[in-house]
């Protein structure tokens, strides 16, 4: 057994855990930080990622005894007070979570693109959530909300095509 | 009649032709927010102190006798609590009456690698592992079935003994009309062979459960199940406790299609040890678990014979299936049956033979996957649709639209067609396609194709014989202007809980945030059927209507009785209620449920649905009625390369006849995701297995049991997608709403073979379509042999003589004209239509009831 201190969200979580499991263990099951997910537990779908050092991570690979002293970061942290970070807010209102299982972890693969890139393109998106699956949208919604988020976060207008939202006109 | 959904919202809001308060208009799923908090309560989220974890002992080996089970060196390890074996747990469940072959544990025999065993119990999930893999189970070799072939080979021993033969599970063969003689009037007969292979769900959350005991012999489950309901008959038999004291609770679930609509062992195994233990224990599956739980696609072979006229109609069709089942029957009867009902209902089939069967093999359950027993015939229909639009010399789009079936007619096999858009939708993506223009003169390498589809809007009939309602609905409202509504329905992902909560705002007049649900639990809310069928819109949809029009009628007498106006007068919206012609002399929605309250007592009001009877009467009509049909076409556009096979899916364009969309941004959200699920299908994902060399015992393994491995499309794979939603207002569904979940996913399969076929004249008779499948036709077409790769042949099969059915042309009255189980007519009463009911469904109790 290790004991130690983890810092997460910047909180610190006195925990004690078995040495060999992992930070989604840990997370989950000593800190009772139960959103971040698990669809495979061995580094397959993305759904664990959270953000290590501001790096995304996908916790069911890492050994938590190599993240003490690390700043972590889950999806719980991600608004700010009562108010919905802006990729909350537009998964949440352009359909690009729908059972809400894989959101967590690529929401924070996304926070972490934004970090870095405050105007990606959609091959930016697609390559920096390639690890990650979803299995209801197909996808394309969730490139399109990254891409209205980091638009909020510019402070720019810019909102996805409004057939997302209503349907292509039919054509005459 | 149909209509785009092309207005901006805001435009929306102000005197539509129907004058909604919300439905129609995109707004946040009322699950939204905690679904990106971290907030949603999936099963494993859900923790008790002092939970107990459970690991399930599974066969290593695909068919064998249990000789012994030794759990000495497990039960001898610190922190093990408890097992269980199958012997504790005598009594069989499974989803459809007629097939009920499971057990909580094995009792004497495993029947695939991955069959649950034993149960340990322990004070961490670690030690439960290490139990589990302590446990010695001695096993005693049967042969090993791996194929539909190898089952009508081995009729001996059987994987089941109720068997309709040999271990071929269910047998059907079903006429309808002049089969043979349309086939003499036909100028050009097409036969091919196809084959489907079989795929994982694939949900992304693995499945869990959590039992925790109360009192003395009672017990709450929560779960990730699809249908609560079911999880509770099912935990009824298995526990041998009143059903009155067992509590199913559906968390939400992290995806499902069809994954968890079975109830499962491991429900009942963490039921029982909970009540043995008296504490919370905990289930969670491991990937590799999932993937042998399965219940998914059915990998089916398929024979398809259609006549048609020079003018491209169709005089006749002979289709034959087999299904590769697995080791339990599950959903299979249905499925079976699936495989064949929805024929009839896109294009007009004056007669129609289907002929089926399902074989047991040594592998995990198929089961119901979105779409249900329909891809597989629909892409055989579909793609031998464009081989006859090219042997006729019409366009295949045009060909489509010479057939198409008229609205409000019954087809030749007894179902009921509604409003049907079909028409719309074959215009919309043609159109949207540039397909006039471009069908056929692309580029070599870069092609067009075509395919349309119909899915049901809930299933007709419910799994088990009952003539109650398939789903239930109460509200209770008070004074604070809240209003609750309590459903058994389960949010899934698909927006059930927007679906629920929208129909009962829009009736009331109020924000969708003044209603708190409370939903999927056997305990507190009235059975719903479950998450299935595409039932939820129309069926929650219709009772939450019913019940929440009953609310605000009791509210119109006491306010109309108040402010001395007619009830019929009085508007709900914005969250008051006011006279149509004075609208300030309005009130606040919560000042009116105070006069009601204060005038009539606590309030409270009750919705039900009951899907009305379908016209068939033979046996198997129960499998494919349903209130009305949804309708789907999509155009592909692909872009092959010669040398290699590799394709890429560059556009789709998918038109689906919705109805109405409740919530446009999400129904479009379920029309995407089918797409992409269709796209996995027919691109590369494979539910397949191998068997190891003779010097590793020859078993029949899982090829790839891993997420990694089972390949499903990424970020990467997806192309650029037009939605049309086409609005046919049938006045079946809730505010005109059909299903959206099941129905496009079907013809994306077809769409790609035939996209394929227009870029490089290959044509791929079966899926998934690898991109050496393409090389193969490339390179028979480069040797001047036929372009085409799929299976040469179909299994000889005697499917037994064919139930005689005449068609309402044919002036048929529904029933079969040569059935000996048939009841006699003289005792039917045709007073009353719950009697009428009863009747037939005890007609074809047998094998027909039905689901997703």
């Amino acid at each position: 057994m290790t004991g130690a201190v983890l810092k997460v969200n910047g909180d610190d979580y006195p925990v004690v855990f078995p040495t060999n499991h992992t930070l989604l263990e840990v997370l989950r099951e000593e800190c009772k930080l139960t959103g971040t997910k698990h669809g495979c537990e061995l580094g397959e779908c993305g759904a664990c990622a959270v953000l290590v050092d501001g790096q995304p991570v996908l916790s069911c690979l890492q050994i938590t005894t190599d993240v003490v002293g690390k700043s972590i970061e889950t999806v719980e942290g991600l608004q700010h007070g009562n108010d919905l970070h802006p990729l909350q807010e537009t998964f949440a209102d352009l359909g690009a979570a729908q059972c809400g299982y894989c959101t967590p972890g690529i929401l924070m693969v996304a926070e972490a693109l934004l970090e870095k890139e405050a105007d990606p393109d959609d091959e930016q998106i697609t390559a920096a959530l390639s690890g990650n699956i979803c299995r209801c949208t197909g996808y394309n919604r969730i490139v399109e909300a990254v891409k209205w988020a980091a638009a909020k976060k510019r402070g720019d207008d810019w909102r996805p095509d409004e057939e997302l939202f209503m349907g292509t006109e039919i054509p005459k | 009649m149909a209509k785009a959904l092309s207005k901006p919202p805001e435009e929306q809001g102000d005197a539509t032709e129907t004058e909604f308060n919300l439905v129609g208009k995109p707004f946040r799923r009322v699950d939204g927010r905690a679904k990106v908090t971290g907030q949603t309560r999936f099963a494993d989220d859900v923790h008790f102190p002092r939970t107990v974890y459970v690991k399930l002992v599974r066969s290593t080996v695909p068919h064998a006798r249990i000789r012994d089970i030794d759990l000495s060196a497990a039960l001898a390890m610190d922190g093990v609590l408890g097992t269980l074996v199958g012997a504790e747990m005598p009594d069989s469940f499974g989803i459809m009456p007629v097939s009920e072959d499971e057990h909580a544990l094995a009792i004497d025999t495993v029947r695939f690698v991955g069959d649950s065993v034993a149960a340990v119990a322990a004070v961490t999930e670690d030690i439960a592992h290490a139990a589990a893999l302590a446990v010695k189970v001695e096993y005693e070799p049967l042969p090993t079935i791996a194929s539909v072939a190898e089952a009508l080979a081995t009729p001996e021993p059987q994987i089941h003994d109720y068997a309709d033969e040999g271990n071929i599970h269910k047998k059907v063969s079903l006429k309808f009309g002049e089969v043979e003689a349309g086939f003499e009037e036909a100028d050009l007969i097409l036969e091919d062979n196809f084959f489907y292979e079989g795929s994982n769900h694939l949900a992304l959350e693995q499945h869990s459960s959590v039992a925790v005991a109360e009192d003395d012999d009672r017990v709450t489950v929560y779960s990730s199940t699809q249908c609560p309901h079911y999880v509770h008959r099912a935990l009824t038999k298995t526990l041998g406790i009143p059903s009155s004291r067992i509590r199913v609770i559906a968390c939400s679930n992290g995806g499902a299609f069809g994954g968890k609509s079975d109830p499962f062992n491991h429900e009942a195994v963490v039921a029982k040890l909970a009540l043995k233990l008296g504490r919370p224990v905990k289930i969670t599956l491991t990937r590799e678990e999932v993937f042998y739980c399965h219940r998914g696609r059915h990998p089916v072979q398929m024979n398809l014979k259609t006549g048609f006229r020079q003018d491209g109609t169709m005089a006749s069709q002979h289709l034959r299936t087999t299904l590769d089942g697995g080791a339990f029957g599950s959903y299979g009867v249905a499925s079976t049956f699936y495989t064949g009902a929805l024929q009839t209902t896109t294009y007009k089939l004056p007669n129609y033979w289907f002929e089926s069967a399902r074989a047991f093999t040594n592998k995990p359950p198929c089961g119901p996957k979105r779409g249900h027993g329909t891809p597989q015939p629909r892409f055989a229909y579909e793609v031998q649709l464009d081989k006859a639009a090219h042997e006729l010399g019409i366009d295949p789009a045009e060909l489509r639209l010479r057939n198409l079936v008229e609205p409000n007619t019954i087809t030749a096999n007894w179902l009921r067609i509604g409003t049907i858009g079909l028409k719309e939708c074959i215009d919309a993506v043609v159109k949207g396609s540039g397909w006039k223009a471009r069908y056929g003169k692309l580029p070599e390498g870069r092609g067009l194709g075509i395919a349309c589809s119909a899915y049901m809007t809930g299933a007709g009939l419910p799994i088990y014989w009952n003539h109650m309602p398939q789903s239930g609905v109460q509200i209770k409202l008070d004074r604070s202007g809240n209003v609750a509504v309590f459903c058994g329905e389960t949010e899934i992902g698909q927006g059930s809980d927007s679906v629920l909560a929208v129909v009962v705002a829009e009736v009331l007049g109020i924000d969708i945030r003044d209603i708190r649900l409370c939903v999927g639990d056997t305990d507190l809310t009235p059975v719903d059927l479950g998450s299935y069928s595409s039932r939820v819109t129309l069926m929650v949809g219709q009772a939450a209507k019913q019940a929440a029009e009953r609310a605000r009628d009791k509210i119109s007498n006491a306010v109309s009785e108040h402010m001395e106006v007619p009830a019929e007068s009085l508007v709900f919206t914005g969250g008051r209620v006011f006279p149509a012609h004075d609208p300030d002399k309005g009130i606040a929605f919560n000042e009116a449920v105070i006069i009601a309250e204060s005038r009539f007592g606590t309030l409270g009001t009750t919705g039900s649905y009951i899907p009305p009877r379908s016209p068939g009467r033979f046996r198997g009509a129960g499998v494919g009625p349903s209130p009305t049909y949804s309708y789907s076409a999509a155009v592909l556009e692909v872009e092959v390369d010669p040398k290699t096979g590799l394709y890429d899916v560059d556009k789709v364009w998918i038109a689906h006849d919705i109805g109405r969309a409740l919530n446009p941004v999400l129904a479009l959200g379920q029309i995407e995701g089918s797409v992409y699920m269709g796209l996995g299908e027919a691109m590369m994902e494979e539910q397949a297995f191998r068997r190891l060399p003779k010097h590793l015992s020859s078993s029949l393994v899982h090829k790839f049991p891993s997420m990694l491995e089972y390949k499903s499309p990424g970020f990467h794979d997806m192309p650029e997608m037009t939605c049309y939603m086409i609005e046919t207002d049938d006045e079946r569904g809730p505010y005109g709403a059909k299903e959206a979940g099941q129905g496009p996913l079907l013809p994306i399969t077809p769409a790609l073979a035939n996209a394929i076929f227009d870029a490089v004249g290959v044509r791929v008779d079966q899926v998934p379509i690898h991109p050496d499948l393409v090389l193969k036709g490339l390179h028979a077409q480069a040797t001047g042999h036929e372009a085409r790769v799929g299976p040469a042949e179909f299994p000889d099969i005697d499917f037994g003589e064919p139930l005689i059915v005449h068609t309402p042309e044919q002036g048929g009255d529904g029933r079969a004209a040569n059935d000996p189980k048939a009841k006699r007519k003289s005792l039917r009463s045709s007073s009353g239509t719950m009697k009428e009911r009863d009747e037939a469904l005890k007609e074809h109790s047998s094998a027909t009831l039905t689901t997703d």
